[in-house]
C-alpha cells in the first residue's frame, strides 16, 4: 500500500520503529496531490516547502530518539476557515482572497506543537455555507470516489484530501453538518465533537453557537488520535468547556456488547433514499448481531431542526460577517467610490458569493425589529425543545444510530439551482449543532460504487462512547458484513 | 408661556481598567496610534472576545453606588450597525439583563430640597476606535485614518429615566452631571475627564405648557462632551421648542448635533430613521452569573460616598460644613484629610490649613493633591506643632511651603532653616526681661489688670527672636513675671 494511503495510527507506528521517514510519508502524498489536485481541487493552498521542512524536523525528533506525541510527523490537511498565520486563509471567499492571518487558531497550533506536518490549506464551500463544496471562490472540489459527483460539504476538500490520499488527517469544522457529510459522502472516518471541546478561536465564525472544529481520518482511531490533540479548554474562546480530556483512544476496545443503541424512528420516514435506508438498516443488525440492544426512541421535534438551524445560523452569520467591510483587510472594491456607504455596498457585493448573500439577507431579516420575535426567537424556543427530545431520549439509550444524509452523493450542479433541496441535505445532522451533541460519520458500505455514511450520536461530552461504536463497527468489519 | 422642562442623559463613563473589556491590550490614551491593539479589538477573523472581570467589577460598583438592582444573571448583545471604527461591524453592548436596573441618584433641586432622579439602567459596552479625518468630517475628507487604541476600552452607559423624576432645569441638570462625575471618581472607576472624551453625554429634552399632563416630543442631543455646551445646547433647544409651539407647530421626535461654533443644534435624523440594530445575545459570550460572594466583595469595596463622607465630616469630626464640602468634593481629598486626621487632635485646625495653606499651594502650582509630595503623616505633625504652639503659624507656613516643594518632613526643615524654636528658658527671660525694660506702659497697664498688652509683649518677644519663641511659653513667662 502507498503511503499516502495508510492511517495515521499505522504510520505512527511505523515511524516509531523508524522505518519510514516522515519525509518518505510527506513526499507520498505531495506525489498524489500532484497526480490528482487538477481534477479533485482539494486544496486553495498547499504548502510544500513548509511541509517538507516541518518533515525534517519531526524526522530529527525520532533520530534524536526522543519521546514524541503520535501525531509528530504526520501530513494534515487544515480547512481554509483555521487561521494560519503567515499563510493566505481565505475562507473559500473572494473577500479574504488576500487575507494573510497575523495569529495562528488554537487547534492548529496544537498539532504543529504536536508535530504534525501541515499540507496545506482545504477547500471549502464559501464560509462553510453550503453541503457540496460547490459554493468555493476557487472552484469546486470533486469527490475521489466519482468524480461526477460532490464531496458534500463544507469541509469537503478536507475529506476529498483523506479520501484520495492528498493528506493522512485533516481538520474540518462542523455547523451543520459540515465534517459529517462530506466524511459520508467520501467514504471516511469524521468526528463533530461535542460543543465546546475544542476551541473556537482562530476558527473564522459562520455561527457561533453552532460551529465546532472536528477531526477527519481514515479510521475512527484516527480521528480519536486527532482529537486527542486539538480538544481541551481554551482561555480565550469563552465558550471553551472546563471538561476533563480523556485519551480519546483507551476505550475504543470496549466493545458494544450490551449497549444500548436508539434508531429514533423520525429519522427513517418519507425523503429518504430507501437504498440509503437498507444500508444503514443492515448495519443496524450488524451492531444488533454483535451484542448492542437496538432501541427505537422518538424525537418529536425533529421537524423543526432545518427550520430552527437556517434562522439562528443565519441569523449569527449575518452578524459574523459584518466585519468584512473592506475597510481592514481582506478585499475592496476598485470602483471610484464617493463614499464609505457606497464601499461597503460595492465590496460585499463583489467579495460575497451567491448563497453567503442569500444567507446574510436572510439573518438580517430574522433579526430585524419586528420579526425578531417571530423568527429568531421562535427558532430558539424549538431548539430548546430539540434539546430537550435528546435529553429525554438519553435517559433510555447510550448512543443513536441514523444515517448521515438522506440520499447518495449527487453529482455536481445536481441541487445549485434549489437552495432549499440543498438546505433538506443536512436534515439528519443540524440537530447535532442545534443541541452541541457529539456525532460521527463512519462508512457503511456503498451504494452503485457510492459511499453511505452512519451517524453515531452521542451524550454531550461522551466522544467516548461514539468513538467506540464507531470503531466497533468497524473491526467487526460492518461494511461489509 | 412657561413650560415645564424636561431633561434626562444617557451618560457614557470609559471606565479605568489595565486592560480592555474584552482582550489584554492596555488602556492607555497617550499611545501612538494603533500600538495597543491585537487580533480580537481589531476585528480579525476568528478571533473572539473574554470578558474583563474587573470591567464587571466596577459595572457592579457603580450600580451600587447609584442605588440599583443588581441583575445575578446579565448577558451581553451584539448592536449592529457599519462605521470605519466599528471593526466587527457589530458593538458588543447589553440589551436585555444589563447588569444595573432600577437606580436612583440623590441631589438638591433648585428648590434646595432633595430631589431623587431615576436611573433607569446601567450597562457595559465597548468603546468604538477612532478616525482621523483629512479634513473636518468622514463626509468631507479624502480619506480617513482608524485609530483601533480606544476599540473596546471598556464603556458604561447610565441611563436615566424618562419618567421617574427627570430633571426639571439646566441647572438641575448640572448639578446632576457634577453629582454623578463625583460619586464615579469617588469609587474610582473612571477619572471622568471630559476633555479625554472619559465622560460624554447624549441628552433628552422636551418641555411642555406648565401644569399639562402630557409629554411632548423630546430631541436627543448626540455626544456632548463638555457641561458649557451642554448648557449652550440645551439653552438653545428650550429656545427652539418654545417657538415651535408658540406658532403652532409640532416638536419632531428626532436626533440633533450640537454646532460648537454657532452654538445651535441641528437636525441629524428623524424617529423614521432611526437604525434597527437587530440586537440579539453574543453567542461568543456566556451569561454572566453574578454569584453572592462576588456580590459582596464588591459592596464591601464600595468607599463611604460623598453625602455620607460629609454628614461623617460634619458631625464626627466637628468640621464646618463649609470646609467639608470643600474636603468632599473628590475622596483623594478627604483620604488625605482622613489620613491625617489619625494623627491630629485639632481636626477643625487641619481642615482649615487643608483647605487654605495646602489648597492655596496647590492651586497656585495647578497640582492635585496626589501630585503634591507631602505626607499625610507629616502634615499632621506639622499641624500638631502648631497646634501646640511649638512654632507659630507664621512659620508653620513657611515650613509647609518648603515641605510642599521638596516633601521632607517638618522637623528636618525646622532644624535645617533654624526655625527651631527657643527651649532655653533663660535665654527667653532674658529677652523678655528687654522686651519689659523697653515698654513701661504696656507693664504697667498689665500690673493694673489690663490684659490686652500681654499679648503685645509676647509679639515684642516673637519679633525679636524671628518667631522663634514658642508663643505658648512665653505667654506663661509673662504672666508670671507681671500677674500677680
Amino acid at each position: 500500500m502507498e503511503l499516502c494511503n495508510r492511517s495515521a495510527c499505522d504510520l505512527a507506528e511505523m515511524l516509531k520503529k523508524r522505518e519510514v521517514s516522515s519525509r518518505e510519508i510527506t513526499e507520498s502524498v505531495f506525489k498524489r496531490i500532484d497526480e490528482k489536485e487538477d481534477t479533485i481541487n482539494a486544496y486553495i493552498t498547499t504548502t510544500r516547502e513548509t511541509a517538507l521542512k516541518q518533515a525534517g524536523l519531526a524526522d530529527k525528533k525520532f533520530q534524536n530518539g526522543k519521546r514524541t506525541p503520535l501525531l509528530n510527523g504526520i501530513p494534515i490537511a487544515i480547512k481554509d476557515i483555521l487561521c494560519t498565520q503567515g499563510i493566505r486563509t481565505t475562507c473559500g471567499s473572494n473577500i479574504l482572497s488576500n487575507f494573510i492571518p497575523t495569529y495562528t487558531a488554537t487547534a492548529v497550533k496544537k498539532v504543529l506543537q504536536a508535530g504534525a506536518v501541515l499540507i496545506g490549506k482545504t477547500n471549502m464551500d464559501e464560509f462553510a455555507m453550503g453541503s457540496s463544496t460547490e459554493n468555493s471562490a476557487f472552484g469546486p472540489t470533486r469527490n475521489p470516489v466519482n468524480t461526477e459527483h460532490v464531496p458534500g460539504g463544507s469541509s469537503g476538500g478536507s475529506a476529498a484530501a483523506v479520501s484520495g490520499g492528498e493528506t493522512i488527517l485533516a481538520i474540518g469544522t462542523d455547523t451543520g453538518g459540515s465534517i459529517r457529510l462530506p466524511s459520508a459522502y467520501c467514504g471516511v472516518a469524521g468526528i463533530k465533537p461535542t460543543y465546546g471541546r475544542v476551541s473556537r478561536y482562530g476558527l473564522i465564525a459562520y455561527a457561533s453557537s453552532l460551529d465546532q472544529i472536528g477531526a477527519l481520518g481514515r479510521t475512527t482511531e484516527d480521528c480519536a488520535m486527532l482529537l486527542n490533540v486539538i480538544c481541551g479548554h481554551d482561555g480565550l474562546d469563552s465558550t471553551s468547556a472546563q471538561v476533563k480530556k480523556p485519551d480519546f483512544r483507551r476505550s475504543l476496545n470496549k466493545g458494544i456488547k450490551g449497549l444500548k443503541v436508539g434508531l429514533p424512528r423520525e429519522y427513517f420516514v418519507e425523503g429518504i433514499d430507501t437504498r440509503v435506508e437498507d444500508q444503514i438498516m443492515k448495519a443496524v443488525k450488524v451492531l444488533g448481531k454483535n451484542g448492542a440492544d437496538i432501541i427505537d426512541i422518538s424525537l418529536p421535534h425533529t421537524k423543526y431542526a432545518i427550520s430552527a438551524y437556517y434562522l439562528i445560523a443565519t441569523a449569527e452569520a449575518s452578524s459574523n460577517l459584518a466585519r468584512y467591510d473592506g475597510v481592514k483587510y481582506g478585499f475592496r472594491s476598485n470602483h471610484d467610490l464617493p463614499d464609505s456607504v457606497r464601499m461597503y455596498e460595492e465590496t460585499r457585493s463583489e467579495g460575497f458569493g451567491k448563497e453567503v448573500k442569500r444567507r446574510i439577507m436572510l439573518g438580517t431579516y430574522a433579526l430585524s425589529a419586528g420579526y425578531y420575535d417571530a423568527y429568531y426567537l421562535k427558532a430558539q424556543k424549538a431548539r430548546a425543545l430539540i434539546k430537550e427530545d435528546f435529553d429525554k431520549a438519553f435517559e433510555k439509550v447510550d448512543c443513536m444510530i441514523t444515517p448521515v444524509s438522506p440520499c447518495l452523493p449527487f453529482k455536481l450542479g445536481e441541487k445549485m439551482a434549489d437552495p432549499l433541496q440543498m438546505y433538506l441535505v443536512d436534515i439528519y445532522t443540524v440537530s447535532l449543532n442545534l443541541t452541541g451533541l457529539p456525532g460521527m460519520s463512519v462508512n457503511c458500505g456503498t451504494v452503485n460504487g457510492l459511499p453511505v455514511g452512519l451517524q453515531i450520536i452521542g451524550k454531550a461530552f461522551d466522544e467516548e462512547m461514539v468513538l467506540r461504536v464507531g470503531h466497533a463497527y468497524e473491526k467487526i468489519g460492518g461494511s461489509n458484513a | 408661556m412657561e413650560y415645564d422642562i424636561i431633561i434626562c442623559f444617557e451618560t457614557h463613563v470609559e471606565l479605568k481598567t489595565e486592560t480592555k473589556l474584552f482582550c489584554d491590550c492596555l488602556v492607555r490614551y497617550e499611545a501612538p496610534p494603533n500600538s495597543q491593539i491585537c487580533p480580537v479589538c481589531t476585528g480579525q477573523p476568528g478571533a473572539l472576545p473574554v470578558l474583563n472581570k474587573k470591567a464587571v467589577e466596577y459595572a457592579v460598583r457603580a450600580g451600587l453606588a447609584l442605588n440599583c438592582t443588581i441583575n445575578r444573571e446579565s448577558r451581553f448583545a451584539r448592536k449592529n450597525y457599519f462605521y470605519p471604527d466599528l471593526p466587527k461591524g457589530y458593538q458588543i453592548s447589553q440589551f436585555e439583563r444589563p447588569f444595573c436596573e432600577d437606580g436612583y441618584l440623590e441631589i438638591t433641586g433648585d428648590d434646595g430640597k432633595p430631589y431623587v432622579v431615576g436611573i433607569k439602567r446601567i450597562h457595559l459596552e465597548e468603546d468604538a476606535g477612532k478616525l482621523v479625518h483629512s479634513s473636518g468630517s468622514l463626509e468631507a475628507s479624502e480619506y480617513s485614518l482608524v485609530d483601533y487604541n480606544r476599540s473596546s476600552v471598556p464603556l458604561l452607559e447610565i441611563v436615566a429615566d424618562h419618567e421617574r423624576n427627570p430633571l426639571r432645569s439646566i441647572k438641575e441638570a448640572r448639578t446632576y452631571l457634577e453629582k454623578l462625575k463625583q460619586i464615579l471618581k469617588y469609587i474610582e472607576i473612571s477619572d471622568c475627564m471630559l476633555e479625554k472624551g472619559q465622560f460624554r453625554c447624549d441628552v433628552n429634552i422636551s418641555i411642555r405648557p406648565k401644569g399639562s399632563k402630557s409629554l411632548g416630543n423630546r430631541a436627543e442631543i448626540k455626544n456632548m462632551s463638555s457641561f458649557r455646551f451642554i448648557t449652550e445646547a440645551l439653552e438653545y433647544e428650550i429656545k427652539r421648542q418654545s417657538e415651535l409651539i408658540e406658532s403652532g407647530r409640532r416638536v419632531p421626535q428626532e436626533t440633533r448635533l450640537f454646532d460648537e461654533e454657532k452654538k445651535i443644534t441641528r437636525p441629524m435624523r428623524s424617529k423614521e430613521d432611526a437604525p434597527d440594530y437587530r440586537y440579539f445575545p453574543d453567542p461568543d459570550l456566556i451569561e454572566v452569573e453574578i454569584d453572592q460572594e462576588f456580590l459582596q466583595g464588591i459592596e464591601d469595596s464600595v468607599p463611604e460616598l460623598p453625602d455620607q463622607k460629609l454628614d461623617h465630616l460634619i458631625k464626627n469630626f466637628g468640621i464646618p460644613r463649609h470646609d467639608a464640602i470643600i474636603l468632599t468634593r473628590e475622596k483623594k481629598v478627604s483620604d488625605f484629610f482622613e489620613k491625617c486626621a489619625l494623627h491630629c487632635n485639632d481636626r477643625r485646625r487641619l481642615s482649615h490649613w487643608i483647605t487654605k495653606d495646602l489648597f492655596k499651594l496647590l492651586n497656585d502650582s495647578s497640582l492635585t493633591i496626589e501630585e503634591c509630595q507631602i505626607r499625610p503623616k507629616d502634615f499632621s505633625q506639622l499641624i500638631n506643632l502648631t497646634d501646640r504652639g511649638d512654632i507659630t503659624d507664621s512659620i508653620g507656613r513657611t515650613v509647609l511651603y518648603e515641605m510642599f516643594r521638596t516633601g521632607k518632613n517638618p522637623e528636618t526643615i525646622i532644624e535645617a532653616k533654624g526655625l527651631k524654636p527657643i527651649q532655653d528658658v533663660d535665654l527667653l527671660d532674658k529677652i523678655l526681661d528687654e522686651v519689659i525694660g523697653e515698654n513701661p506702659d504696656a507693664v504697667s497697664k498689665i500690673k493694673q489688670g489690663i490684659t490686652k498688652p500681654i499679648d503685645f509683649l509676647v509679639g515684642q518677644v516673637m519679633k525679636k527672636t524671628r518667631g522663634k519663641a514658642p508663643a505658648k511659653k512665653v505667654r506663661e513667662l509673662v504672666q508670671k513675671k507681671l500677674v500677680k
